[in-house]
């Protein structure tokens, strides 16, 4: 009787290791990818703007100054100046906090109830999957923008709405990955073995499931946050959502919508700060999911 | 030497994955006679398959890469060919039948088709007469000629590999490859598979190269065979010659793994301790050597020569030599 | 196959209901008394109260949806645009073909450049044709269409002025906003075909169709791309809603009188019937793409084809002649 024991807490151990070295394996391949890490260090860049925003723009996202208004980009504001005067680095910079703060909310949002019905679905099978999935069926019969936009416009304006907004839109999507997912573990005999010796449900969910339906969600969060962000901008450029003066990239743009003809630079700056972000965000997803599963590389 | 039909001398294969160069194949030579079948025994990993595709030159080429050697086949040495000359040559003069028939055969392509594709490729024939030639094949097979219109995912397992045969053997080649045409199968089929193989060979007096891990195959169909080990060919001969006196001491562990039905009981299946050796770090002496129970000290500095103990019968090992 | 697609109609019919609930709900919580809206600020309050009661906004939630439904199923009648007072249905048939125009036309532009980049790129991966359309197509992927439109306006029409900036009077009034939506489907289409043809490529029965001696070019096309072609097919046809969703702002920016411009007018407006109205057939039309989607696809695919016809005779013949 002694053995058993004895020799489980070698394996425990070897497994411990084993783990540890399939993260650290994971780790380097990442890190081979020039691609993934220059998107990553935009991303970290983009999180340091945001984080001490006040310490690097220049001017106050709401100052206002008419007497300086639409100015090309020159020594006193480097991107120069919108059609209020404000200074459009500083927005953006500003900007930064806000759109990082909707992509990664909605993303949570849709991650924690797509992902828990998707889970529920595909464990336990049956009427709750097919309930799911129905209600799933009917997120995904309205394309994703019309819904954002809808919902937007049910709720009022406002962060936090559009946060909920686009957060909703992308419900379904993490649903049927983290469904997929759990179907697919679920089939694994090592499941089928542990509940034979007793292991109870939520046990297996946590420590089973979860764990394998890991990779494909954090590249589909990833990939996720830069379409949260495009939504949220979509949102701003038509009026719902996030309301002036807060400096909302999409905002922005809509706001320099009517100046494009004589001053192009109030529309350039913000929408190619949306398109490095987004870019950054997918390069690194990319670079998450050929990591993750080198076989599906290329 | 006219009737030599394939000659590979010193193949070397290398594939390069990740900064890492792995020599698959380290220097093969093997010879095929008109009318012949040579068995090609060997492990998982031992280079069979690189071997194999090297003749057809069909080894991928961004990882794999074909280093030097001849592989002489008709008098003329294929690694020198054009793409467009090679084109001529598969499916045509030469053919190869894959390990895996669940996924050898295009899922959306009719199989007849898929076999009149060969037959139209190689032979001056309309597509009306391709299609009825097909049908011969596959009835030649054993499967009825009603099916040509079905797709390959209606064919379970050793129908499928049947078409393969059909395809392979539509052309008349003069060198069948086949690799392992019969591992994933059950082995009621496989004795199926194995029979139908033996009497096309019979009746289109084809040459084959039959690579197997499976010494049982060898026993029933080959006339000789070669013993791959880490990617090089250890031991060569005549079925009589190999399993009655096996001179490597990696043939005689193989030979000694297998469980007899009338031999004693034992408590313990004999195996050989140890594993291949690393592909990326060979050392210069044998390479059986860390896991030979017959070791001398030259063997582990220098790797043997072909040591010929009989016209018919040669391996790569110093014992031999002492004898 | 008919059985399937009869099932699947059928499948539809609750997913919408479905969705006009949900639609409906939203529309309900929104903020703002339509009844006051139609009237205007200057309207007394007694006049607004007059016309909810007329309207038969004070009824329960669900007798008003009930109504909804009723009108919707048996008179398709939408309900009527509190601003322009025509029935929303007459207003969405007006523009819905315009949209789908766009949408159809932007699919094609995106097929016709997306596919054949995706081939090339996979048969020459790692080249610098490769690198580049690949660069191209996150670029494309992540560029926000309302923003495309703005710089192909400002360059195309403020500095070049070579095409016009708004309208919808002829060919030429589509070039720019074809473009537009159809930039991330084209990223996306390349995208795709690349990742499917590399891994077509490696499956062994391309290697069988090498080892008969078939030209490269045959066994990439003939082969290849028959297989890797199957799941771009759902790829494009999801495209083409999404081309719905992307109409919708880029309408916008383009000043092309089509639903999507429509729907955004009328969120801003508050005019809920036509907000309503509009979702609601959106969803109908993109569901029934995705099953004309679905059904091609089975079509496409022998594998899942016969399990959706002549489901007896398959399993008889594997026994009788094995």
């Amino acid at each position: 009787m002694s053995n058993l024991y004895a020799g489980s807490g070698k394996i425990n151990e070897s497994v411990k290791k084993r783990k540890k070295s399939q993260l650290k394996e994971i780790c380097i391949r990442l890190r081979r990818n020039r691609a993934a890490m220059f998107g990553l260090s935009v991303i970290l860049l983009l999180i340091i703007m945001a984080v001490f925003a006040p310490f690097i723009a220049p001017y106050n996202y709401d100052e206002q100054n008419l007497k300086m208004a639409n100015m090309f980009p020159g020594r006193e504001h480097i991107m120069g100046t919108d059609n209020f005067g404000r200074d459009i680095f500083s927005r953006i910079v500003y900007g930064s906090r806000i759109s990082l703060q909707v992509g990664f909310v909605a993303v949570g949002i849709g991650v924690l109830v797509g992902g828990t019905l998707g889970s529920f679905a595909a464990y336990y099978g049956g009427v709750a999957d097919n309930a799911i999935m129905r209600f799933i069926d009917i997120l995904l019969a309205i394309p994703s923008t019309l819904l954002a936009i809808s919902i937007a416009a049910a709720l009022g304006p406002g962060l936090t709405n559009a946060m909920i907004a686009v957060g909703v839109g992308t419900v379904p999507n993490y649903a049927r990955v983290v469904r997929a997912s759990v179907l697919t573990v679920k089939e694994q005999e090592f499941i089928e073995a542990a509940r034979c010796i007793g292991v109870k449900d939520y046990k297996i969910i946590l420590k089973h499931i979860i764990p394998n339906a890991m990779a494909p969600l954090i590249v589909q969060a990833t990939i996720g946050v830069a379409g949260a962000i495009l939504s949220a901008a979509a949102l701003s450029f038509i009026g719902l959502g996030i309301q002036p003066p807060t400096p909302e990239w999409g905002a922005m743009l809509s706001a320099g919508r009517a100046y494009i003809r004589d001053y192009w630079h109030v529309v350039t700056f913000p929408g190619v700060t949306i398109m490095l972000t987004i870019f950054s965000l997918n390069l690194f997803g990319d670079g998450l999911r050929d990591a993750l599963d080198p076989r599906l590389k290329r | 030497m006219e009737d030599i039909l394939l000659n590979i001398k010193d193949l070397v294969v290398s594939y390069n994955a990740d900064d890492r160069t792995v020599k698959a194949v380290n220097g093969i030579n093997i010879t095929v006679k008109k009318g012949e079948t040579v068995g090609l025994v060997g492990e998982t990993g031992a280079g069979k398959t690189t071997t194999a595709k090297a003749i057809l030159r069909l080894v991928p080429n961004p990882p794999g890469k074909i280093e030097k050697g001849e592989i002489i086949f008709d008098n003329k040495d294929l690694l020198e060919n054009s793409e467009h000359e090679m084109q001529k040559i598969r499916g045509n003069k030469i053919s190869m039948i894959f390990q895996d028939p669940m996924t050898a055969l295009n899922p959306v392509i009719p199989v007849g088709e898929q076999i009149a594709e060969v037959i139209r490729l190689h032979q001056k024939v309309s597509r009306a007469e391709a299609e009825i030639l097909a049908g011969k094949m596959l009835k030649m097979v054993g499967i009825p000629q009603e099916r040509l219109n079905e797709y390959p995912h209606q064919f379970s397992g050793g129908m499928k590999q049947r078409v393969v045969i059909a395809i392979a053997l539509a052309c008349n080649p003069q060198l069948l490859i086949a690799d392992e045409p019969t591992t994933a199968l059950d082995v009621t089929i496989q004795a199926q598979i194995l029979e139908l193989i033996l009497k096309l060979k019979e009746d289109f007096n084809t040459s084959m190269l039959m690579i197997t891990h499976d010494l049982g195959v060898v026993a029933e169909i080959c006339d000789k065979v070669a013993i791959v080990y880490a990617g090089e060919v250890v031991e060569f001969g005549t079925i009589e010659e190999v399993f009655r006196h096996p001179a490597h001491p990696y043939t005689k562990g193989l030979f000694a793994a297998i469980p007899l039905i009338n031999g004693k009981k034992l408590k313990r299946l004999h195996y050989i301790p140890g594993l291949m050796p690393d592909p990326t770090n060979l050392s210069s002496g044998c390479r059986f050597n860390p896991r030979c129970d017959y070791k001398l000290d030259c063997c582990e500095k220098l790797s043997p020569e072909d040591i010929y103990i009989n016209e018919n019968h040669f391996a790569k090992c110093y014992l031999c030599a002492q004898n | 196959m008919y059985r399937y697609i009869l099932n699947r109609i059928l499948m539809m019919v609750p997913v919408l209901l479905g969705v006009s609930l949900v639609v409906f709900s939203m529309v309900y919580i929104a903020p703002g008394d339509p009844a006051r809206i139609i009237l205007g600020d200057t309207a007394s309050e007694e006049e607004v109260q007059e016309l909810r009661e007329e309207m038969g906004l004070n009824d329960s939630f669900f007798e008003q949806y009930g109504r909804h439904i009723k009108n919707v199923v048996t008179k398709g009648d939408l309900g009527t645009s509190y601003i322009t007072q025509r029935s929303v249905t007459t207003e969405i048939m007006d523009r819905w073909p315009t949209t789908m125009m766009l949408a159809v036309m932007s699919v094609i532009l995106a097929t016709l450049i997306g596919i054949p980049t995706g081939i090339i790129s996979a048969t020459r991966q790692y080249s610098v044709f490769d690198n580049l359309a690949m660069i191209l197509a996150l670029v494309g992927v992540s560029m926000p269409n309302f923003w495309q439109g703005l710089i192909l306006i400002i360059v195309f029409s403020v500095n070049l002025a070579w095409l016009p900036a708004s309208g919808f009077y002829g060919p030429i009034y589509w070039i720019l906003p074809v473009i537009t939506i159809g930039t991330s489907t084209a990223a996306t289409i390349a995208r795709m075909t690349r990742s499917s043809m590399l891994e077509v490529v490696r499956q062994d029965y391309i290697t069988t169709a090498r080892a008969k001696g078939n030209k490269e070019r045959v066994v990439i096309i003939n082969h290849a791309l028959k297989n890797a072609l199957i799941p771009i097919i759902t790829v494009i046809g999801l495209q083409l809603g999404r081309g719905l969703g992307g109409a919708i702002l880029t309408e916008s920016i383009f000043s092309i009188p089509g639903l999507g411009k429509l729907m955004v007018d009328s969120i801003k407006a508050r005019n809920y019937p036509v907000v309503q109205g509009g979702v609601l057939f959106i969803a109908i039309a993109f569901s029934l793409i995705n099953l004309f989607v679905d059904v091609l696809y089975a079509y496409a695919d022998p594998r899942i084809k016969s399990q959706y016809s002549r489901k007896r005779s398959k399993k008889s013949k594997e026994v009788c002649h094995e």
